[in-house]
């Protein structure tokens, strides 16, 4: 299975990931706050992922790492 | 022994500064100050110099910035209006720790003003000029033989301190011809801890003067002031003249000091005895050649409306023993007329 | 499992400390991978402005240096004539360059000096608060053109990679934005062009991006995208206006 990992304490929920991902499933913003104060975003559904990238591309905090399965 | 020649000002310090390593000038054209820039455009290709006329001086002070960042030797060299828009850069180059060196030819102003010899940008050498709590070292010579002298001087005292050195002249010993011993062809270090030069072989550095909050920037600033206190322990330059017997004592600097030289002896020779201290570091101010002086009184001349003597009543101590003359407009006063000055204004 | 991206080591822990969805976050991580993919992390010297990425110095592992207002284009001026074999990038933003450093970054053109200047077009003043820009829109509302930017107050904006082409010392200049990750691509390779150019001793190379300040425009950071698309590229289009490469083809 592909894999998104976020560095959660980064993130400052911009939404530009949520938002370009093709998919729109695999990630969500979590339910509690960072230490910034952000509700950050969280991998929840990587069985979707087909590791595009688009999420990292995207990302102005370079919170994002995508791992691909081969 | 370096090479004896017969040389202008503003030439003689651009060739001596050149044979201490000094491979960039960025400048801006402006009388009295202009031979520098063309000794070095014409200089460039037999020395393997860079030379760029820049769009402003504000550019020109930013440019020997990040010549001094890298570790490098670079100079400017301007007049009042044209280091009025340096002092920005003045400001940063301290801050920073930039090693850079500036010849400040000093002209009649306010404003626009004339072109002539001026002392009137004494406050703005050695009070910063630019924003904040910061001081330029400041060197002041009075012929064209100190003033070739002060380019090694200069780079090794703005690399030594990590801070700029301002050369004063003016618009007389900077167009005067003299004969002059060239200093002896040296090179810079060509880097420093903490320069930019691309971070092969080492941690990498970073040069910014950017407060990351009050506590950090406090910090920041009480180590510039350790640095500027260290300067005015060791670096303190004056040369005194006749000042064991004397009764009076003239404080003069660059070209009044030499015109006073005359005057001490138009004096001695009706039987009055005066003396000079010749302040060598406007910044640091030579306080210590004041010590020890008592009962004796002070004649400040200077070309401007009374700026150095300031700092002579702050090194004194009492304002009654402190006499000023000054011409302003880009007049210089003869001998005769500081004697005069001097019988009329003072006590002894 | 195989890496399709990560965080680039030459950048430091350090958080950023843009504004969530700000594009100098975007950017400034593509600088610290090109760096990375082309080997620059010992010859770089990044070159600074005052506005939001004055703190940029300590996002990466190479040497930095933060210039005065406007003036980067003159530091790097020294700094490059000093060190020609080494890699000078200039960061600049609107109110840095077009307002107070118009003079250092024309005539670094103009001379055509042998560096690298990416300029972050947000059409505002970030740091000092939503101020009106050079580049601020007609109609546009900012803290100082409340009423919305005037002609007859302020004159029209300025498209800054048209009027740089037009300086014969400029070799390359092009307009990129980062309204979705084929044009996050696009700013990334005009970037890596623009390096290429000065390692290979090129002219001046420009690349402006239009890029998004949800906190000065007030507007979520989606919506922010959204309102580069719809309201910016009239008067910014995107494209190369100038490319010395393809004129001598």
């Amino acid at each position: 299975m592909n894999r998104v990992t976020v560095d959660y304490e980064r993130c400052k929920e911009c939404e530009y990931c949520l938002n370009f991902c093709p998919k729109k499933t695999i990630l969500k913003k979590s339910e509690s706050v960072n230490k910034k104060g952000y509700y950050g975003v969280v991998a929840v559904n990587l069985e979707d992922c087909i590791a595009c990238g688009i999420c990292a591309t995207m990302c102005p905090e370079g919170a994002i790492k995508v791992e691909k399965d081969i | 022994m370096g090479e004896k020649v017969f040389m202008q000002g503003n030439e003689a310090f651009a060739e001596a500064a050149i044979r201490s390593g000094c491979r960039y000038f960025f400048g801006y054209p402006i009388t009295p100050s202009s031979e520098m820039p063309e000794y070095f455009a014409k200089k460039a290709p037999s020395e393997g110099l860079t030379f760029i006329q820049a769009e402003t001086e504000v550019s020109a002070f930013n440019m020997i910035a990040g010549v001094a960042a890298t570790g490098k030797r670079g100079m400017t060299a301007t007049s009042g209006p044209g280091f009025s828009l340096g002092c920005e850069a003045m400001s940063y180059m301290s801050a920073a720790g930039l090693p850079s060196v500036v010849v400040y030819v000093m002209r009649p102003g306010p404003a626009d003003g004339d072109i002539l010899a001026s002392q009137g940008d004494y406050f703005q050498m050695v009070k910063g000029g630019g924003h904040g709590d910061y001081n330029n070292i400041v060197l002041a010579p009075y012929s064209v033989q100190e003033f070739a002298d002060c380019a090694p001087l200069a780079f090794e005292l703005a690399e030594k301190y990590r801070n700029p050195v301002i050369v004063a002249s003016d618009g007389m010993l900077s167009k005067m011809m003299e004969n002059v011993v060239l200093p002896d062809r040296t090179e810079g270090p060509g880097e420093f801890e903490g320069c930019v030069n691309g971070a092969k072989g080492r941690e990498h550095n970073v040069i910014t003067t950017c407060a990351t909050g009050p506590q950090q920037w406090e910090q920041f600033n009480l180590a510039l002031q350790s640095k500027f206190a260290q300067i005015r322990d060791n670096e303190q330059r004056w040369e005194c003249y006749n000042t064991e017997d004397a009764d009076i004592i003239i404080v003069a600097f660059g070209t009044v000091a030499r015109i006073a030289l005359t005057t001490i002896k138009i004096a001695r020779e009706n039987g009055l005895k005066v003396g000079m201290i010749r302040p060598i570091t406007l910044w640091p101010f030579p306080v210590k050649a004041f010590e020890g002086l008592t009962g004796k009184e002070f004649f400040v001349s200077e070309l401007n409306a009374g700026q150095m003597v300031e700092d002579v009543k702050l090194a004194v101590n009492d304002n009654e023993r402190v006499h000023f003359y000054g011409r302003l407009g880009g007049i210089t006063p003869t001998p005769q007329e500081l004697y005069e000055e001097i019988v009329k204004q003072c006590k002894h | 499992m195989s890496i399709v991206y990560e965080r680039p080591h030459v950048l430091t822990d350090e958080q950023f400390t843009f504004c969530g969805g700000c594009g100098h976050g975007i950017i400034n991580r593509l600088i610290g991978e090109i760096i990375e993919e082309e080997h620059l992390e010992e010859k770089t010297i990044l070159v600074w402005p005052i506005g939001c990425s004055v703190y940029s110095d300590k996002y990466y592992n190479v040497d930095s240096i933060c210039a005065l207002h406007g003036r980067a284009p003159a530091l790097a001026t020294g700094i490059k004539r000093a060190l020609p074999e080494n890699m000078v990038l200039v960061y600049q933003g609107d109110g840095d360059m077009v307002s107070e450093g118009m003079a250092e970054i024309v005539h670094a053109a103009i001379r055509g000096e042998k560096f690298s200047v990416i300029f972050v077009n947000n059409a505002i003043y970030g740091m000092t608060g939503g101020q009106m820009a050079p580049t601020t829109l007609m109609g546009q509302k900012t803290t100082t053109s409340p009423y919305g930017r005037s002609d007859e107050n302020a004159g029209k904006p300025l498209p800054m990679a048209e009027f740089i082409s037009n300086i014969a010392g400029c070799y390359y200049s092009e307009r990129v934005t980062l309204t979705g990750p084929a044009n996050v691509r696009k700013t990334k390779a005009a970037i890596k062009k623009a390096i290429h150019n000065q390692l290979e001793g090129k002219g001046l190379s420009f690349v402006e991006v239009l890029s998004p300040c949800p906190t000065g425009w007030n507007m979520k950071p989606v919506k922010a995208m959204e309102w580069i698309e719809t309201n910016m590229l009239d008067m910014y289009p995107l494209g190369v206006f100038k490319d010395l490469d393809k004129e001598a083809e």
